[in-house]
């Protein structure tokens, strides 16, 4: 889901720099408010996850990879500001170093992985598991079906910018001048291997690891917003 | 720190299984991600390069390009062992990074 260079044209990779500038803005300053010196180990272990989780890639039939973000598991323990930057931070790393992901589309790799995941992912969970015990079934489906809604709406967003460039981004002689496919292909295409595969691994590496914190450490799922909770202290 | 240090081991854990998330796709003759294909894969696919995607692909040269830190086309033990160590180098450099970064934007709060 990492958008190369290329890919994306001027208007749209300015467009979501603009439109991930302010929630970077947003997600530090309400950093800034709540945090806690103690906290940074773990906000760095949810970046850290983030980084190692995107480096699975799970193969499927025709020959393509994708693999999980972590967004929505990060979003849940340490609540969606500090996801947003744990995430931006292992997708600006992966860009810079490793080539995964371009530099021109940073702005839209965080926008999709970062910041709709997180948010989407988030408000998902908050909504199914709104008032349930912080061991209940109804939490782990609750993970389970963020986690799976929120990546597919990433690999759906990232489809449409896709998807837009052969409309307005074309040469003089019609050739498109970035992403080359149309949206009625870039759609099924990135949509259904989300929904068949990989929101399914997302869901269950989400739903895994909190059932790891249900059994051993309850109280980080004690309050359910914000990274006012108890993890830390 | 007692709780971090187990969750550090799981991310150790997750490390040592990197290879696995570079062999995998391998066995099962799998190139890449949709959309995220090189240059040359796109002529393959397309005849020709989009001019706009010649232009911007060229943008920036990763010090360390698609997690090969012991080189690409080394056999397979010497990749998972590269893509090993691009993930411990990754991680590193992520959780310093967010680490500083934390303690840049709680300087006012103290350490109750």
């Amino acid at each position: 889901m990492h958008i190369p260079d290329g890919y994306l044209g001027p208007t749209t990779y300015c467009a979501l720099y603009a439109a991930t500038i302010p929630f970077w803005a947003v997600a530090s300053w309400k950093l800034n408010k709540t945090l806690k010196a103690k906290q940074a180990p773990y906000l760095a272990l949810g970046a850290a996850f983030s980084f190692v989780i995107m480096m699975f890639n799970i193969p499927i039939i025709g020959g393509t990879t994708g693999h999980a973000t972590g967004a929505t598991l990060i979003a849940i323990l340490l609540g969606p500001w500090a996801a947003m930057i744990s995430v931006s931070i292992a997708l600006i790393i992966q860009a810079l170093l490793f080539g995964d992901g371009g530099i021109t589309t940073i702005g839209a790799n965080c926008f999709n992985m970062a910041i709709l995941c997180v948010l989407v992912g988030y408000w998902v969970y908050q909504l199914i598991s709104w008032h349930s015990g912080a061991k209940s079934k109804r939490r782990l489906l609750a993970c389970a079906v963020a986690a799976y809604i929120s990546l597919n709406a990433s690999a759906f967003v990232v489809a449409v910018q896709l998807g837009l460039q052969p409309i307005f981004e074309k040469s003089s002689i019609g050739q498109p001048l970035y992403a080359p496919f149309p949206m009625s292909v870039t759609i099924p295409a990135m949509v259904i291997e989300h929904l068949l595969v990989f929101g399914v691994v997302e869901a269950l590496v989400t739903v895994l690891v909190i059932t790891y914190f249900q059994k051993n450490d309850p109280a980080v799922l004690g309050r359910t917003s914000g990274i006012n909770q108890s993890y830390g202290d | 720190m007692v709780r971090t240090k187990k969750l550090w081991i799981g991310i150790g854990v997750l490390i040592l299984f990197t290879p696995f998330g570079l062999i995998v796709p391998k066995w099962f003759g799998a190139e890449g991600a949709w959309g995220e294909w090189s240059l040359e894969e796109i002529e393959k696919i397309l005849g020709y390069v989009p001019e706009g995607m010649n232009h911007l692909a060229k943008t920036w040269k990763a010090p360390l390009p698609d997690y090969a830190v012991l080189g690409q086309s080394k056999g397979l033990v010497l990749e998972g062992l590269g893509y090993m160590v691009s993930a411990i180098i990754g991680i590193a450099l992520t959780a310093a990074v967010m680490y500083i970064i934390v303690k840049l934007l709680c300087r006012k709060n103290g350490s109750d």
